[in-house]
């Protein structure tokens, strides 16, 4: 007898000799699936039945490979659901199986007869496109008042309220202003109080000045104090300060 | 009926065909009975009736126009004499290149929807979402809800399927024989071979 291997096979989704199955199977070319396990047992056992002698060698050889790819469709159709169906014994896992497949064989004939009458239909044809004609009687609308046209239309008609582009002219005075004015006051006494000097400016233009302040801090030509935090800032002049180093921070901030 | 099927105007029942004969050259879709009814003011009866004298005037193999019961209405299609002509003329992109994974999936959603996506990969033992999405494309199958414990979508087949599958509703689809005839054809074709075999 030939060996198994070469078992020639003739199913719905293959037709060569076993070995090949095996080997397109093992390779992902085929989907197991698709085939017939049944047929090869079939197959096997119709030319071992041409025979007169039984090879049980062949015959142990073939029930291995059939085992195996049994396992294998097994885990196939039953792909991801390991936990769930371990917990099964064998036999309620042998019925679960079977009652898949045969759920699988008839989805494959209803989708083989689906096939057949698409085939026997290849000369059905018949206008697909929407009909700007075609009758749409779920669409009908309620009565509608008229006046509520025209007030939606009003109030559309209505001159919308400007537009306030107020915070687009936001303008920051130069720093070098706050600087002179605040030399100035130096120049005429030893000591001032930032908060007054400030009080009734804007916001912009108090953050400028602190800016300032900050400016003529740095460059030690004054000394600054504060009693608590939020208490008013006393500004006093530094009698170090030198001049030149004033014409320098003018020239840098300009 | 024996009667001459010339549609004479006098006759009230040949004016109503004429007037559903109109509602069906301007629709798009298969128009249910109780639609043409309204549609043309008569009641159901009569307009059934009239549907059975254009039935007899557009039948196949007397004229290029055919009136057939699909997809739960009424609609034309050409008919199947005229269908090579039509081929050259149109392409028939819904059905084209179905593969054998499309049918199945096909036929899960047709026998058993609405159903989602991982039912059909469970009863298929591989993933459906491409498959699923090109039969979304073709306007065969359509979302239909959501599987209340998962959340997953769910699906049914299209009016359209019925028609390009010439089926006047889903209750035409064949019951599926169970596997035990199949079984049946095994142990009977397993028994001959039995039989052959010296004891």
């Amino acid at each position: 007898m030939a060996p198994v291997r070469e078992l020639e096979l003739d199913l719905e989704a293959f037709e060569g000799p076993f070995d090949l199955l095996l080997a397109l199977v093992l390779r992902d070319e085929l989907d197991l699936a698709e085939v017939d396990v049944a047929g090869v047992v079939l197959a096997f056992l119709e030319r071992l039945a041409e025979r007169d002698e039984l090879d049980l060698d062949a015959c142990g050889e073939f029930l291995v490979l059939v085992a195996a790819l049994l396992e294998l469709k097994a885990r196939a159709l039953l792909a991801g659901e390991g936990p769930e169906l371990e917990d099964l014994d064998p036999a309620a896992a042998a019925e679960e199986l079977a009652q898949r497949l045969a759920e699988y064989r008839r989805i494959k004939e209803a989708a083989a007869w689906l096939a057949e009458r698409l085939e026997a239909e290849r000369g059905r044809f018949f206008r697909l496109g929407p009909a700007p004609l075609a009758p749409q009687s779920e669409r009908r609308l309620e009565q509608q008042d008229p006046t509520a046209l025209a007030a939606a239309l009003r109030a559309l008609a209505a001159e919308p309220p400007a537009v306030s582009l107020a915070h687009l002219e936001l303008r920051f005075p130069p720093v070098e202003q706050f600087l002179g004015r605040f030399r100035g006051l130096l120049a005429r006494r030893s000591r001032f109080d930032f908060d007054s000097e400030v009080e009734g400016m804007t916001r912009v233009e108090q953050a400028v000045a602190f800016l300032a302040l900050l400016e003529l801090r740095k460059a030690g030509e004054i000394e600054l104090s504060q009693a608590a935090p939020f208490a008013p800032i006393r500004v006093q002049r530094n009698a170090a300060a030198k001049p030149e180093r004033r014409e320098a921070w003018t020239a840098r901030s300009a | 009926m024996d009667r001459p099927l010339r549609l004479v105007a006098a006759n009230p029942l040949d004016r109503l065909a004429r007037t559903l004969e109109a509602l069906l050259v301007v629709a798009s879709r298969p128009l249910p009975l109780e639609e043409m009814a309204e549609a043309a003011g008569e009641d159901a009866e009569r307009v059934e009736t009239a549907l059975g004298l254009l039935a007899e005037r557009f039948a196949e193999g007397r004229s290029g126009i055919v009136l057939e019961k699909v997809a739960g209405g009424w609609a034309f299609r050409a008919s199947r004499d005229a269908a090579e002509a039509c081929g050259r003329l149109f392409e028939r992109p819904v059905e084209r290149g179905l593969s054998a994974a499309a049918l199945e999936t096909l036929a899960v959603i047709a026998y058993l929807g609405p159903c989602s996506r991982p039912e059909i990969a469970r009863l298929r033992g591989v993933a459906a979402d491409s498959v699923v999405a090109g039969l979304v494309e073709r306007g065969l199958i359509v979302e239909a809800g959501r599987d209340e414990s998962v959340g997953a979508v769910r699906y049914r087949v299209t009016p359209l399927f019925e028609r390009v599958f010439g089926l006047e509703s889903l209750s035409e689809l064949p019951r599926l024989g169970d596997l035990g005839a199949d079984a049946e054809e095994i142990r009977g074709r397993l028994e001959t071979i039995a039989e052959k075999r010296p004891a």
